[in-house]
């Protein structure tokens, strides 16, 4: 197949697909402002559908997920921020709720727990580095001397057979 | 250098040590199991008509255990497959409180006069807000509300006996909840399981 004969079509279908399922999710509420149609897109991105194993409440059609939107779109209608919304559903559902989890002890493991991660990594290569040196240098004069008299017997020996084969 | 051999042997044993551990514990949990927030808070506010009689509401300081509140459609097949339980131990004296979740009330009226009623009150949340409030997430789920009116436990599923008795049971004793045995001249308004 042509791949230059099949970018266009595909790309109008993946078009199609994606200004569908985006669209799909916010006609059914009119908002007062802009803005707010905007903050509603964030927010339903953001929250994670409690009966779905991996899904955002903004891609999902369980019933829930209209409840959750409706719920949403109330308190943006009452003036409430983003946080004050994402609190009012952690408050009901937990951190499952939302896919940007809060700071907070329990979830420390999961915010730092990839930097601590990479710093020990990079503490064990410099401590290994550091180790390594002093190891190839930690030899006794006794042993250097042993060392130097076995290497002029190797080379005797070596020089030897060679005289002897060109004999 | 004795000591790097040591760490460079126990490095991977430590981590398929940790693999060890965390999938273990997978195992035996259900992912899609999600803990309550509302365990040992007072229900959340809400002002409902029952079921019963739409002309009567009842709000959340009505709701006294201890108690077993138990959320319920008649379009949730796992209901059905516990209704006989909770009807069984209605009759044994278990008091129950249904919150009907997003219901037809005229179905789930049928529904009851049908299969058998172990609730004392139902509590009619058409919509779905008092259920979001509370945080239930799927039906059926049941929660064990103590004479303060707090929430104790949930339980989210279907009530087997075997649920009941390992599960709830003892909760139900730890909350002071008593167990006074088949409650005489109820068994005629509870029908037939």
């Amino acid at each position: 197949m042509n791949m230059k004969r099949m970018f266009l079509p595909v790309a109008a279908l993946w078009l199609a697909l994606l200004g569908g399922t985006a669209l799909a999710t916010i006609d059914a509420y009119e908002f007062k402002a802009p803005e707010d149609e905007q903050r509603f897109r964030v927010l339903v991105e953001e929250l994670r559908c409690p009966k779905c194993q991996n899904q955002n409440v903004a891609d999902s059609n369980a019933g829930l997920s209209k409840d959750i939107k409706d719920r949403v779109f109330r308190l943006i209608n009452e003036g409430k921020s983003n946080s004050e919304i994402t609190d009012h559903m952690v408050e009901r559902f937990g951190d499952f709720i939302t896919y940007r989890p809060p700071v907070r002890p329990l979830t420390w493991f999961l915010w730092f727990g990839p930097f601590a991660l990479a710093l020990l990594a990079a503490l064990i290569i410099l401590v290994r580095k550091f180790r390594q040196q002093p190891a190839t240098a930690q030899v006794s004069p006794e042993q250097e001397a042993r060392v130097q008299a076995l290497l002029r017997q190797l080379e005797q020996s070596e020089t030897g057979a060679k005289q002897e084969e060109s004999k | 250098m004795s000591l790097n051999k040591w760490l460079l042997f126990s490095l991977p044993l430590i981590g398929f040590a940790l693999l060890v551990y965390f999938f273990g514990r997978a195992i035996g949990s259900d992912p899609s199991i999600l803990p309550s927030t509302r365990i040992d808070q007072p229900l959340p506010a809400f002002q409902l008509p029952t079921l019963e009689d739409p002309a009567r509401t009842v709000t959340a300081t009505d709701i006294k255990g201890p108690l077993l509140l138990n959320v319920w459609a008649t379009w949730c097949p796992s209901c059905i497959v516990e209704h006989p339980v909770l009807v069984a131990l209605s009759r044994e004296g278990i008091r129950m409180v249904g919150l009907n979740y997003k219901d037809e009330p005229q179905a789930a009226r049928q529904y009851l006069a049908i299969h058998g009623n172990p609730f004392e009150l139902n509590i009619a949340d058409v919509k779905g807000d008092f259920g979001l409030d509370l945080g239930v997430y799927g039906a059926p789920e049941s929660y064990l509300i103590d004479a303060a009116g707090k929430i104790r436990y949930r339980h989210v599923g279907v009530i087997t006996e075997d649920v009941w008795r390992t599960l709830l049971w003892p909760k139900w004793q730890e909350m002071g909840g008593t167990h006074p045995g088949p409650a005489a001249g109820d068994d005629s308004q509870k029908g037939g399981a």
